[in-house]
């Protein structure tokens, strides 16, 4: 590579990163700043922090924050049990039936509840969970993705492992738990990562199964708040923006380069 | 021993079977079935009408623009975000000063909802004191509406979903470009092979397995990710830039006609599952998964 | 089977609980929809904290559920889900829809002193035509609005207009809108005459258009449409020339969100809004404004707009006798007057209006008037069975005329086909 490949390849970078922030920067800019200086970027606009104060007290923030921290865990910590002990079935057992039911497995990782959405609001109906937490959750309870993943991470286990803590007279769920478990610990994080940014984003489901302040999430408290019959008002709906993400966006700055090699060590590549 | 082996394969498969049979494949079952009756309403109950549903469907305008739609914006979002994150995860594997900068950069979309940048992406689509307008007007050119008019709606909605994918299929592509040996481009660098070649022979190839699989994904978002059409266009002008997944939910939860959205479903479903076999068959050829 | 379990659970559960409180425990769950800006929420929490302190054992859960449209669509998905509201803010032209789907009461059960008769006819006959059917009374007003047309004073002086007067008809707007618009270097335009926005549900400030134009939308039944109506056509001939024959206003679509920022920014010297916009124009507007009346063609007119309450089925007698009450407080002349200087609404009551506040409101900001005079020429809004899918099918072929897929006739021709093979079956 020359000098110059590098200096292209540099400034091309930049200036992509530059092009891929800037609705970030953007939100900064509004909620910093007073609404007249929403379209207008001047370097001397005074900067202010009554956007935050104003769309903290508009709506229960702190409330969504919550229902969305508890959706999300509720949701990884299903999915990872869950998902464990089906993908130690289907990498380790023998069982009629095994192979079918991997493939209605892996059926969902193309037919996903997030199109089910007429039927699954029937379900939840039928089970009496409308507007609850869990309304939410349980369509996502169990992935085929999850059981996949861990599925091929198991299978690199040796199987000499599973055979020596047999021998000391270990139980199923005492080995899965003492050797495949911390072995694909990787894979944990990787699947977490992508579990957690899915579901701290998503929208559609909940906004149809929430009707109340004690259960929307994030997302859907955002909606009801930008919403308007009258005008759009950038600079607060930013600043709810960037409150409600925040902490998350602090979390994958902290932990990116955990989280690529993660990545790369789950072989999700 | 043998039977053994059955319980406890069925005991460890069943708290999972149990909830992906009760909300993917049993609901998958009843759109089918619920496709064939009509919709109960108030004081009306559903009463089965055998292919109505279908034939309106046929009839239906909406839905063929609504289909057509997904098409481009499929073909559209899928190629692009994936070359881009390719792009993306060659540019920060390699050391440069700001670099972690740059890799969050393209991070951030993952982050942020999408329901919420949509916001941002109107204001930067706004006609007049919007920003592409205020940078266009800056080189001295006219006004442009692009969420306003049939031409470009979609192209603007395409636009912001490749903004939010891209950075985060980077993340699986980088994970596969540090894994590769660097003796291997090391080695055909030694042969004189250049920086494109060395691509396309070495890197590209070696990529293969990732790109199966983010396509897989990219190919799912392209029917699920609807979060930034509520705010952008609902769907408008003229259902210009409406996908199949928005009308589904337009049908069932703002007419509430479930049972044209089941049938919507059905072929949302029948999509799906070519696609599925499709993939099927490519990753049988492709790529060895033990 | 399990369903019936966990429903039994419940119930016996609930039962248990309702027992152990005290008798005089009511709780009231109502949805509204609200803007970020105007300050309704903070009013609507003011005002339920107000009575619940003046009730004790009344418990109210006020919940704001976005836009109108937001608010429909919960409000109906959560009744159809087995747990409807007691009383709800909702659109005013979903009524048809609302008794389609065997979700609310009317208000007549609960109409028993002459003093409670004097009470419901004592609202603006233009916002009860949205309100009553079939004789009967279903919905009261409340968050009601109309549009009005916003002017840029500071504008239209640059302009060599007189900053008092407003287009008085079409041909004066276009004339105006002529002079207000205004060109750079370029020949790129830098400021719109005029803005009647057109996203999301353009059919409202449109049959601003077709009123004027001496028409109406639909049948009071709610079961008859008249989208092909050569006046309607005529009024969507002159919505489309705003921008494609006089250059008046922005072509393609216009965003309805964007606007009073657009009127803030010197985008458009004149918008045509909600006086919901009302205190968000006042407020944020960094010039001297004007609002007034819609313009004339064949006649004055405007339509009426927003929310109504309204009164669901399921829940206890005595909820519901405890949730009129809070409707009949909440709309009292005192309370309607908080209510509409917070956000601009309009008073629905003539009584409001005469009240001390209401009077020193009015002489302090004369344009809250304009909103409530105009209701002497208001008609109803378009209000029909299948309400949003119809109105819906109405937006595309407005959409598509505006952005010149089709012609303004043809649009209208189909659309009311479609409107027609989906209300057969209400005739």
């Amino acid at each position: 590579m020359t000098r110059f490949d590098r200096w292209l390849a540099n400034s091309g970078a930049i200036l992509l990163g530059l092009l891929w922030i800037l609705p970030l920067l953007y939100a900064i800019w509004t909620a910093v700043h007073p609404a007249e200086y929403e379209a207008r970027f001047v370097l001397d606009a005074p900067l202010t922090l009554d956007n935050f104060a104003k769309a903290w007290a508009a709506a229960p923030f702190a409330r969504y924050f919550l229902n969305t921290f508890t959706l999300v865990t509720a949701i990884l910590i299903g999915q990872f049990v869950l998902c464990t002990l089906a993908a130690y079935a289907f990498a380790r057992y023998r069982f009629a039936g095994r192979d079918v039911l991997f493939a209605l497995v892996l059926l969902q990782l193309l037919v996903m509840p997030d199109i089910l959405i007429v039927e699954n609001y029937k379900m939840i109906r039928t089970l009496g969970l409308v507007d609850t937490i869990t309304a939410i959750a349980l369509p996502y309870i169990a992935s085929g993705f999850g059981v996949f993943l861990l599925r091929q991470t198991f299978m690199t286990v040796p199987q000499e492992l599973d055979d020596a803590a047999r021998i000391e007279g270990a139980g199923t769920l005492a080995i899965l738990w003492r050797v495949y478990v911390p072995l694909a610990k990787p894979t944990y994080l990787a699947y977490g990562l992508v579990s957690v940014s899915h579901h701290w984003n998503n929208f559609l489901w909940p906004l149809i199964v929430t009707n109340s302040v004690e259960t929307r999430p994030v997302t859907v408290g955002l909606s009801v708040f930008s919403t308007t019959d009258s005008g759009i008002e950038w600079s607060v709906i930013n600043a709810a923006t960037l409150m409600t993400s925040g902490p998350l966006l602090i979390a994958f700055l902290l932990f990116q380069r955990q989280f690529v090699q993660s990545f790369m060590r789950a072989g999700i590549k | 021993m043998q039977k053994r082996q059955w319980i406890h394969g069925w005991l460890l498969v069943l708290p999972a079977m149990v909830f992906l049979l009760l909300f993917t494949h049993v609901p998958a079952l009843t759109t089918i079935w619920n496709s064939f009756f009509s919709t109960p309403r108030g004081r009306r109950p559903s009463r089965f009408v055998g292919l109505d549903n279908y034939d309106r469907l046929f009839d239906d305008p909406v839905f063929w623009k609504v289909l057509g739609n997904n098409l481009w914006f499929a073909l559209g979002t899928i190629p692009v975000s994936i070359a881009l994150a390719i792009v993306m995860a060659l540019f920060v594997n390699r050391a440069f000063t700001g670099r972690s900068l740059v890799r969050m950069a393209y991070f951030t979309p993952t982050v942020l909802p999408l329901i919420a940048v949509a916001n941002i992406w109107l204001f930067f689509y706004t006609p007049g004191f919007g920003l592409i307008d205020q940078l266009l007007g800056a080189m001295g050119f006219g006004q442009t509406n692009l969420l306003g008019s049939p031409d470009t709606a979609l192209a603007a909605i395409m636009a912001v979903t490749i903004w939010k994918e891209a950075g985060f299929f980077m993340i699986f592509y980088l994970a596969a470009l540090q894994s590769i040996p660097p003796q291997l481009t090391e080695a055909a660098r030694i042969e004189g092979a250049d920086g494109w070649t060395i691509f396309r022979r070495v890197t590209f190839p070696l990529l293969m397995p990732t790109t199966l699989f983010v396509s897989i994904n990219a190919v799912i978002n392209s029917f699920r990710l609807v979060d930034h059409i509520f705010i952008l266009t609902n769907g408008g002008p003229d259902n210009a830039s409406s996908l199949l997944l928005f009308y589904i939910y337009e049908t069932s939860f703002r007419y509430w006609d479930t049972a044209y959205g089941a049938t919507l479903t059905v072929v949302m479903l029948a999509l799906l599952c070519l696609l599925a076999i499709g993939q099927f068959f490519f990753f049988d050829r492709k790529v060895h998964y033990k | 089977m399990l369903a019936k379990l966990i429903k039994g659970a419940a119930a016996s559960a609930t039962l248990a609980l309702a027992s152990a409180l005290p008798a005089q425990a009511v709780d009231l769950q109502f949805y509204f929809p609200v803007a970020v800006g105007g300050g309704a929420a903070e009013t609507i929490e003011a005002l339920t904290n107000e009575y619940t302190a003046d009730h004790p054992g009344v418990n109210i859960d006020a919940v704001y559920a976005g836009s109108y449209q937001d608010t429909i669509t919960k409000v109906i998905t959560a009744a159809r889900g087995g747990n409807a509201p007691q009383l709800s803010v909702a659109l005013a032209v979903d009524m048809f829809t609302l008794i389609d789907e065997d979700l609310i009461l009317p208000f007549d059960d609960f109409i028993k002193t002459d003093e409670d008769r004097a009470w419901l006819n004592s609202f603006y006959p233009a916002f009860m035509e949205n309100s009553q059917t079939g004789g009967k009374t279903y919905g009261i007003p409340f968050q009601r609005s109309t549009p009005v047309l916003y002017w840029n004073k500071a504008a239209f002086a640059e302009a060599g207009l007189d900053p008092e007067t407003p287009p008085a008809t079409w041909e004066e707007m276009v004339e105006m809108g002529k002079k207000l618009t205004k060109k750079d270097a370029n020949g790129n335009v830098t400021q719109w005459g005029v803005r009647i926005p057109s996203s999301g549900f353009p059919y409202w400030l449109f049959q601003g258009l077709t009123t004027e134009n001496d028409v109406i939308l639909a049948n009071a039944d709610g079961n008859k449409t008249n989208f092909d109506d050569p006046k309607v056509v005529e009024a969507l001939e002159y919505m489309v020339s705003l921008s494609k024959d006089h250059g008046v206003m922005e072509p393609g679509i216009v965003e309805w969100g964007a606007t009073p920022k657009a009127f803030f920014e010197g985008q458009a010297a004149m918008m045509w809004t909600t006086t919901g916009n009302l205190t968000n124009v006042r407020k944020n507007a960094p010039f001297d404004f004007g609002v007034g009346m819609l313009p004339a063609n064949k006649r004055r007119g405007a339509p009426t707009g927003g929310g109504n309450f309204y009164l669901f089925k399921g829940t206890s007698d005595e909820q519901l006798s405890q949730a009129v009450d809070f409707i009949k407080w909440i709309t009292a002349p005192e309370q309607s007057a908080k209510w509409t200087m917070a956000t601009g609404y309009v008073a629905p009551r003539p009584a409001t209006w005469e009240t001390e506040t209401m009077k020193q409101y009015a002489k302090d900001f004369p344009p809250a008037l304009i909103a409530r005079d105009q209701l002497e020429f208001a008609v109803a809004e378009l209000s029909t069975y299948q309400n949003q899918r119809i109105t819906q099918i109405f937006n595309d072929a407005l959409a598509a005329a505006i952005t010149g897929q089709k012609d303004a006739a043809t649009a209208l021709a189909e659309a009311q086909a479609k409107a027609d093979a989906i209300l057969a079956d209400y005739r």
